[in-house]
């Protein structure tokens, strides 16, 4: 299914303007200064159960760990890489609720109930998904480094709907740097993989 | 990174009273904090996660205008067809900032809080910067500074506003609106940013535990462009930006705002530009002149002369591009 | 599969379902993160190292610093600078030579805890005065400064190219720059270090497994038997995986250090201050012609920057010897030296920078004489080696020419200047050219009874195909089914190969397969009775004289379970290198065309499309050949138009350690690109007929696209990258 209408903007059309005055800064609730919070309500270490590629994972990290981190050091799942753990290159890549992120820049904690997709969890047993042969197919990579970051961009470039031309998946694929520069390739596979999965 | 206690907020209520706690941050998308913390910008005891906050991430029509929720994510807000529609300039410049997938993270009220880009500020080790260390003096004045201000700048910092968003948000008279246990505040965002002269360390005017819960938008503006310069095509920050939002009567222009991104610390209104574009055709020569009128208050660096011809160009060019929206 | 059928990439399956294993996906029980704290300063000395603050830190185990640390073996003293990068190692002592280099090492049960201990680490400097090597006095590179001086020539001369210059009726002299320039492979370095019963074993990501292992040897008086280096997936090379760094020698100290297994993974910070990149270079260049083009003189005079430590030398005037016919030929290599980390090769070596110079020097002439920049190429066709005269081994540019010219429609291009809204279109060409390197190297072919084979050999797959080549090429000479063929890389147990870099790779460990695979082809034969040089291999048999026997059945009869050839290739001489054939110069050649795009009033290039086509030997596989031409395209495109590294006048460190203060090219930046190889089979080059691609298709890009920009918009860019700015000055 491609999306074609944002999540916010569908439930946006339920609401009615009566709620949205409701929401306005005239009728913001105050708050007293002197409800303090507790200092209990923050948490130094924090009991995790993360959702990855439909297996329930169980950690206890310090809150400073992202989810790249996570997936990598703490469950063995390292075919999401770090290139720059900024947010500058997309290596780390992965499906939050269906939607691309940047691992490097969620923290474990805030990843806890959503449904996490990596790399290791597109194929089926043995058999790859049509995204992950088409890169294949396609050579749209050459040292592999940059791979499960644009292949999981892909999925969800695909997934949105911006495959309508060369110029909107080029457009929409860059935010996965490849210095190896397979774009050209990178570019067919997704436009190949977009027409097999229609 | 230095280790930080956290709390998840369930809602708009507990999030303030948990912004309340000494030394706390609040954590929207993280796009940004997350590296402040990497880096050592910004190393909070505290981070207040906002993410299961219900109810801050719509985008609605209200009386006269559009309400965006702060906690609408950049892709979703582009993409609504209220602003894809009424607001054009708003969602180019939103598509064009960043990558698809922090635009999937960052949000709307997130994203005016956006700190500069200025190399020395963004130093893993710390360089001489009043932003970093109030006091230590602007590397770049004396250094590398030709992406930086042309506008409003002072010896103390030369840095500027880098955020894509907040110029459209400029040329649409939009307003931040936040709320705070004292009481919330209805800021235009053209006055949210801090100049330098007002205070060189500052980014915002954003109070200890002050939280942006929207951004409301008025009258739509269908006839409006984003015009964004970088080295490369995508996934850069601009060079120089440029938002126009007309109204017209026939082939004239009735009302023009227009403002600039990259060129001051702030999104860079040209007010008197605006007032001589009234009665113009979009690609009249006088549109030049007029804004010009505009430039006479840009003041480059030794390293800028070249941004204020660039500056100028893209001004012109995003008011040919608002013309034919 | 044969020799020159397309073939999908062996790493397909592991690397698109991440399962391929780089450096920093190994974890091994009992290991510690490693984090640096980097200088703060660009020169000076170390007066106090606080750990206290770090050591406070949960999880932090040491903080590690130069008295902690080991001092090299004796044997250090023998390892050549080169394959070491540098013999300045931090940790070893107080003074420091660039900022960002390591002055202590935090080891922490957590990654977290190890970022964190290394920002808690506190450190005082009496800096000195640093020297930015871009204003540095240019000087005769010192050969006793590490050994780079002896990797090529610093000055050539023939004829007098002075008075041939001077007397010429025609002549130009410009001077280009180009900026400090970072390789940035996606993967940062990282390495692993464990240490057993005096054995160390490192998996690491780089270009030359043995390279590894000898240093290592040498730095801690080993044996070669006493150092497993693994390095099973590089994620990328382009120069700072080539060499080896300091890094890769003090994670297996650390580990020595502290009993345990050590793991370190640069940050995208560290790749800038660590490992080395593209130098900062001033080129002059002298061209001198007579009214129809001819060159009379030329006179290539160039600088580059380098460290303090050891000079570094980008040997850039290498194209001004070899690529046109001239007989007054004047090159001169000169470095600045400065508080920077020293400079690597970077794709392409020498000829990256050096084209670009000469390049747009032959453009600047063909416009001075008023003649299309092609036909001045071909009225100074190099029939025969420049320099020397010698015959090429082969060389096939002229059909090059044509090709291309015919691809892109050279002839009947618009004019320049010519508008498409506010975009004004230009047209430009250069040649791309890449003297041949070879390495010794050796290989084994495993042949089994069930009719499959196994290559083995330590070479470094970074991504240019290297695996699926080599067993594309013992699969053509079995005549085997690609699935029937495995292969084993990047391991220091494996026969020794030479590096993957300087495009050296299918013309040197190829030729070992090649040779590997011939032996067990001839053994088969003395197997089934038959003579070895009249088999033939067809579908999993072997035949002779029309009769056809399946291998395994051979194996079977015979009563073998394994046939195993090993196939080697020396260097002229028996050296560790050379540079093709003896007698006859090597190279690779070819011409790239581009047409740009260029907004005047907003500053902007973009590319719009490019047509590359190469006179390289035989192509082995169509399909990865065709990737590194376009990656290297865009190696160049990058070069052109965005990257560059800057170095803060005032406090010594690079201005963007990252990669969003410093551009490279976006997939939305790249058009369709178009490639073409000329049919040639090189003889002298060895049995394959094969020569290098890797370095070719960066060659020459800057250039065309300098002349492109002049040809739309008048605007001659003498600096790069063409930036804004100066399309905004134009």
């Amino acid at each position: 299914m491609k999306i074609t209408s944002p999540k916010v903007s569908r439930r946006s059309l339920l609401r009615g303007s009566a709620a949205a005055a409701a929401a306005s800064l005239a009728h913001a609730r105050q708050v007293s200064a002197q409800n303090a919070p507790e200092e209990s309500a923050f948490e130094a270490w924090i009991d995790l159960r993360l959702t990855v590629n439909g297996q329930a994972h169980a950690l206890t990290v310090e809150p400073r760990v992202t989810l790249l981190d996570a997936l990598r050091e703490r469950m063995q799942l390292t075919g999401t890489k770090k290139g720059c753990n900024r947010g500058e290159c997309g290596a780390c890549t992965v499906l939050m609720d269906g939607r691309r992120v940047n691992s490097c820049l969620v923290l474990a904690a805030s990843a806890e109930g959503r449904k996490i997709t990596t790399i290791e969890g597109l194929a089926d047993g043995d058999t790859p998904h049509p995204v992950q042969r088409a890169f294949a197919e396609a050579d749209a990579f050459q040292c592999g480094f940059c791979t499960s970051g644009q292949i999981m961009s892909a999925m969800a470039c695909i997934e949105e709907g911006h495959t309508g031309s060369p110029e909107e998946i080029r457009e929409w694929m860059s935010g996965n740097l490849c210095r190896c520069s397979a774009y050209p390739q990178i570019t067919a596979a997704v436009a190949a993989a977009a027409e097999e999965l229609g | 990174m230095r280790d930080f206690s956290y709390a998840r907020a369930g809602s708009r209520a507990e999030a303030l009273d948990l912004g309340q706690a000494d030394d706390a941050a609040f954590l929207a998308g993280g796009t940004e904090l997350i590296n402040w913390m990497r880096i050592g910008i910004n190393a909070p005891a505290r981070v207040i996660d906002l993410a299961r906050v219900e109810g801050l991430d719509a985008v609605e029509e209200i009386e006269g205008g559009v309400r965006i929720g702060a906690l609408a994510r950049l892709n979703d807000v582009a993409q609504n067809p209220l602003i894809a529609e009424g607001y054009p300039v708003l969602s180019h410049a939103i598509l064009r900032a960043a990558s698809a997938q922090i635009r999937n993270l960052a949000t709307i009220g997130g994203n005016p809080v956006q700190r500069v880009r200025c190399p020395y500020f963004r130093a893993n080790e710390g360089a001489p910067c009043n932003k970093r260390e109030p006091g230590s003096g602007c590397a770049a004045l004396n250094g590398i500074h030709d992406r930086h201000a042309i506008f409003g700048w002072t010896e103390d910092c030369v840095a500027v506003h880098p955020a894509d968003p907040p110029v459209a948000l400029a040329a649409l008279d939009a307003v931040i609106v936040t709320d705070h246990p004292e009481g919330g505040r209805l800021i235009p965002v053209r006055e949210f940013h801090v100049l330098p002269s007002q205070n060189p360390a500052w980014h915002d005017v954003l109070r200890a535990g002050e939280l942006i819960v929207g951004i409301e938008l008025p009258a739509p503006a269908p006839r409006s462009a984003y015009l964004k310069i970088r080295e490369r095509e995508s996934y850069e920050y601009a060079t120089v930006s440029a938002a126009a939002a007309l109204e017209m009567d026939g082939g004239v222009i009735r009302r023009a705002r227009v403002a600039l991104g990259s060129v001051a610390m702030r999104p860079w209104r040209l007010v008197a530009a605006e007032a001589r574009l009234a009665g113009l055709a979009p690609d009249a020569p006088e549109v030049a002149d007029a804004i010009d009128a505009s430039f006479a208050e840009a003041r480059p660096l030794s390293g800028t002369e070249w941004k204020v011809r660039l500056a100028r160009n893209a001004a012109r060019r995003v008011i040919e591009l608002a013309a034919e929206a | 599969m044969a020799i020159g059928d397309i073939i999908t990439r062996v790493d397909a399956p592991t690397k698109t379902t991440g399962q391929a294993i780089y450096a920093n996906d190994v974890n091994l029980r009992g290991q510690l993160y490693a984090a640096f704290v980097g200088a703060t300063v660009p020169s000076g000395r170390i007066v106090s190292i606080d750990p206290a603050a770090a050591l406070a830190i949960p999880g932090v185990v040491r903080v590690l610093t130069e008295a902690d640390m080991p001092r090299p073996a004796p044997s250090f003293a023998d390892l050549y600078v080169p394959p070491l990068a540098t013999r300045h190692i931090p940790l070893q002592g107080l003074e420091i030579a660039h900022e960002g280099e390591p002055v202590a090492m935090v080891l922490a049960e957590t990654l977290e805890a190890a970022e964190a201990g290394a920002r808690a680490v506190d450190v005082v400097y009496d800096a000195a005065a640093f020297t930015d090597p871009a204003l540095a006095e240019p000087v005769d590179p010192d050969p006793g400064r590490g050994d780079y001086s002896f990797l090529d020539i610093a000055e050539f001369e023939k004829g007098d190219a002075a008075a041939a210059i001077a007397a010429a009726p025609v002549r130009i002299a410009r001077t280009y720059t180009q900026p400090s320039r970072h390789s940035n492979p996606m993967e940062p370095c990282a390495v692993i270090a464990e240490w057993s019963g005096g054995r160390v074993t490192i998996h690491d990501t780089i270009q030359h497994v043995a390279a590894l292992q000898g240093v290592i040897t040498g730095v801690f008086g080993l044996e070669m038997d006493q150092v497993h280096v693994r390095s099973i997936h590089c994620g990328g090379g382009f120069g700072p995986k080539g060499f080896i760094w300091p890094h890769q020698i003090l994670v297996p100290m650390a580990a020595r250090v502290v009993g345990r297994p050590v793991k370190l993974a640069l940050t995208r910070a560290e790749m800038y201050a660590l490992v080395g990149m593209q130098p900062h270079m001033v080129q002059e260049v002298e061209l001198g012609a007579d009214e129809n083009g001819r060159l009379l003189g030329i006179s290539h005079i160039a600088s580059n920057e380098t460290g303090v430590t050891e000079d570094y030398i980008e040997f850039s005037t290498v194209p001004s010897r070899t690529y046109y016919a001239c007989d007054a030929i004047y090159n001169r290599q000169y470095i600045r030296r400065g508080n920077v980390t020293l400079p690597t090769y970077q794709r392409s070596p020498a000829e990256g920078p050096g084209s670009w110079a000469l390049g747009s020097a032959m453009d600047e002439l063909a416009r001075e004489l008023d003649m299309d920049p092609l036909d001045l190429r071909l009225a100074n066709y190099a029939d025969v080696e420049p320099s020397s005269g010698e015959p090429w081994s082969s060389k096939m540019l002229r059909e090059a020419y044509e090709m291309g010219a015919e691809r892109f429609g050279w002839r009947n291009r618009p004019a320049g200047g010519t508008r498409d809204g506010h975009w004004r279109l230009g047209y430009g060409m250069a040649d791309s050219s890449q003297g041949t390197q070879r390495y010794g190297s050796s290989a084994r072919v495993r042949l089994r009874a069930d009719g499959t084979a196994v290559v083995e050999s330590s070479f470094s797959d970074i991504g240019t195909g290297s695996a699926t080549v080599m067993r594309q090429i013992a699969a053509d000479i079995l005549g085997l089914d690609e699935s029937a063929v495995s292969s084993r890389e990047g391991d220091s147990v494996l026969p020794e190969a030479g590096p993957t870099w300087a495009s050296a790779t299918v013309i040197s460990t190829g030729t070992a397969v090649h040779r590997a695979a011939t032996e067990v082809r001839g053994r088969l034969a003395r197997l089934a009775g038959w003579p070895a040089d009249a088999v033939g291999v067809e579908n999993g048999a072997l035949t002779h004289e029309g009769e056809a026997r399946p291998i395994r059945d051979i194996l079977a009869e015979a009563g073998v379970s394994e046939v195993s050839g090993d196939g080697t290739f020396t260097p002229n001489g028996g050296e560790f290198s050379d540079a093709g054939p003896e007698g006859f110069p090597s190279r690779v050649f070819g011409v790239i065309f581009v047409e740009v795009a260029v907004d005047p009033e907003l500053g902007l290039l973009r590319l719009r499309r490019a047509t590359g086509v190469y006179s390289a030997g035989r192509i082995i596989n169509p399909r990865t050949a065709r990737s590194q031409m376009t990656g290297g395209i865009i190696w160049g495109w990058g070069m052109a138009a965005m990257e560059q590294s800057r170095l803060d006048p005032v406090l010594g460190r690079w201005l963007s350690k990252d990669l969003a203060g410093v551009a490279i090219p976006t997939n939305a930046d790249i058009p369709e690109l178009d490639v073409a190889f000329v049919d040639e089979f090189d003889e002298r080059s060895g049995p394959l007929g094969a020569k290098g691609i890797g370095e070719l298709g960066a060659t020459g890009v800057a250039a065309a696209v300098a002349n492109a920009v002049y040809d739309a918009i008048g605007l001659r860019v003498r600096e790069l990258p063409i930036t804004p700015e100066k399309i905004l000055a134009g």
